[in-house]
């Protein structure tokens, strides 16, 4: 069953290869901002501070909050990308995280051999590969162009291949970004009936998001963050949609 | 990414993989082990995209990677002339010596000028996908066996040309490539984690591997250097230079430099691994 849960997570963010001396000079001894002085000479931001929350089976998290809430960095926790630097995160469920639909994607390839990369990324072999090539091949619906290296692709097709590779296997966690912004009034929709069925299948889905339509849509819980901090955390009193239509879902999952 | 992840186990069918982190018990070890079991489970992956960079950088060309070995063929015929000339040795006796060293030392050097980027050129990747690091350094691995393969026949090539027919015992430079490859992975999660953190170590590294050029037998013979020749395997350079390219050139077996170079290459993995273990967790950060 899957689980999420978080005691006093933290994640600082270190800034490297900057000149952090005079910022340093600055911060030191300061106050409650988020910026503060390493024990070195560098600088860091509190990206997340001390976070707690479960998220249980069955819940649709928006994690809303203006830019530089922490949003992206929990996600990033969230998937295994960042390591707490501070408290516990357990995680149950296998993970997918659809951050960016770029990442991993090799523009001269042409669009089908990236997806044979992309399944080599998460591991399929054999007939598992080739179902989800053969998915992501007629949901991408790319024609001729699949053919072709995909630095000619516009940027309505890539979106729709990133998304195609993205959403083929269903994950018990799905972890969002909000990215899906191109694409054609067509795409739009099946790409929006694709993420239903895939949001109905997960068990469960923490979405970063800007978007009150997607809040509203699918989600069933909000935690509004600010400064690193979860500062209101409330559930939304619409159910998920689409739970019937999800049993008879194609998927390759 | 489903199941890529260093820390999960996977398939769904054995049961729910849980994954914990405790920032109070991080647990660098047992994560640090599991990187390198995911990560050579994804050896297809690096495989994929060590032959994937190799084919970008000669897109469009018509030669492509031969260029690798028509470049190297030209840069050894070109100095092999001149040098024969400028220290008026004969060529039949020099040139053979010059080719091995130089295409050995090529991927000697692209070995480390490679490791000090594994990480910061996978920063794309790093950032958003949770996958082992040590695929990273495989992926550097594999490239550059790929370009030693398009570079190593020459040597025989050369070999040929001059009438020298290396004989079984040649084979024996194998095991030494092998090492090779075997230092290279484990700098590349040393330095390329060192490098990432430290902007001005890639530097650093370029300059102590142009004082190595010069001061390891390459351009010139070890029997130059007369009654210093025994101190030699010291250098670590020369040692597993000498290892692959003695038994190419019908040289006798280096055993104190397999020696040196057996030694040198566990103190750099141990060196490695317990860097790797200790700091896997902040590479995300650092690049």
């Amino acid at each position: 069953m899957a689980r999420i849960e978080a005691q006093g997570l933290s994640i600082d963010y270190p800034l490297y290869h900057h000149n952090g001396r005079s910022l340093k000079k600055r911060l030191l001894g300061n106050g409650p901002g988020r910026l503060k002085a390493d024990s070195g000479s560098t600088v860091a931001v509190a990206a997340l501070r001390s976070l707690d929350f479960v998220i249980e089976r069955g819940e649709r998290v928006a994690l809303i909050g203006p830019n530089g809430a922490g949003k992206s960095t929990l996600l990033r926790a969230l998937a295994g990308i960042y390591e707490p630097a501070g408290g516990r995160l357990t995680l149950q469920g296998t993970i997918a995280s659809l951050i960016d639909p770029n990442a991993g994607v090799n523009a001269l390839l042409t669009g089908r051999e990236n997806i044979a990369l992309h399944c080599l990324y998460r591991g399929l072999k054999g007939e598992e590969a080739e179902r989800f090539t053969e998915y992501a091949v007629s949901f991408a619906d790319l024609g001729e162009f699949i053919d072709l290296p995909i630095r000619g692709y516009s940027a309505g097709m890539n979106i729709r291949l990133g998304f195609a590779l993205a959403t083929a296997k269903a994950p018990a966690i799905l972890l969002m970004d909000e990215w899906l912004a191109a694409g054609d009034q067509n795409f739009m929709k099946k790409a929006d009936q694709r993420l239903g069925e895939l949001v109905g299948q997960a068990e469960i889905l923490v979405i970063a998001t800007h978007s009150m339509d997607i809040v509203n849509k699918w989600c069933t819980r909000a935690i509004h963050m600010e400064g690193g901090r979860i500062v209101d955390d409330v559930p939304l009193t619409r159910p998920a949609p689409e739970a019937d239509e999800v049993e008879t879902a194609p998927s390759v999952a | 990414m489903a199941a890529c992840g260093p820390d999960r186990t996977e398939g769904e069918a054995i049961g729910e993989p849980v994954i914990m982190h405790d920032a109070g018990n991080p647990q660098r070890l047992q994560r640090a082990v599991d990187d390198l079991s995911s990560g050579f489970g994804l050896w297809r992956l690096a495989w994929a995209l060590a032959s994937g960079d190799i084919k970008e950088r000669y897109r469009g060309s018509v030669l492509g990677p031969l260029w690798l070995t028509l470049s190297t063929a030209l840069m050894l015929g070109m100095l092999g002339v001149l040098y024969a000339k400028l220290f008026r040795i004969d060529l039949a006796s020099y040139l053979p010596w010059l080719s091995a060293s130089l295409v050995i030392w090529g991927v000697l050097l692209q070995s480390v000028n490679d490791a000090c980027i594994t990480m910061t050129s996978s920063e794309g990747v790093i950032r958003q996908m949770p996958l082992p690091y040590t695929l990273h350094a495989l992926r550097a691995v594999f490239r550059n066996a790929l370009v030693a393969a398009h570079n190593l026949p020459l040597i025989l090539i050369v070999l040929a040309l001059f009438g020298i027919m290396p004989g079984w015992e040649a084979l024996m430079a194998i095991p030494g490539l092998i090492l090779l490859a075997f230092c290279a992975f484990w700098a590349g999660l040393l330095f390329g984690a060192v490098c990432a953190r430290f902007r001005d170590i890639p530097p650093i590294i370029a300059s102590i591997m142009q004082i190595a050029f010069f001061m390891t037998p390459i351009i010139w013979k070890p029997e130059l250097v007369g009654h210093w020749q025994p101190w030699l395997p010291l250098n670590p350079f020369y040692s597993m230079m000498e290892i692959v390219r003695a038994p190419l050139l019908g040289r006798p077996f280096p055993l104190i430099e397999w020696v040196a170079s057996l030694v040198y290459s566990g103190l750099l993995g141990v060196a490695a691994f317990a860097l790797f273990a200790r700091f896997r967790n902040r590479i995300a950060f650092w690049v």
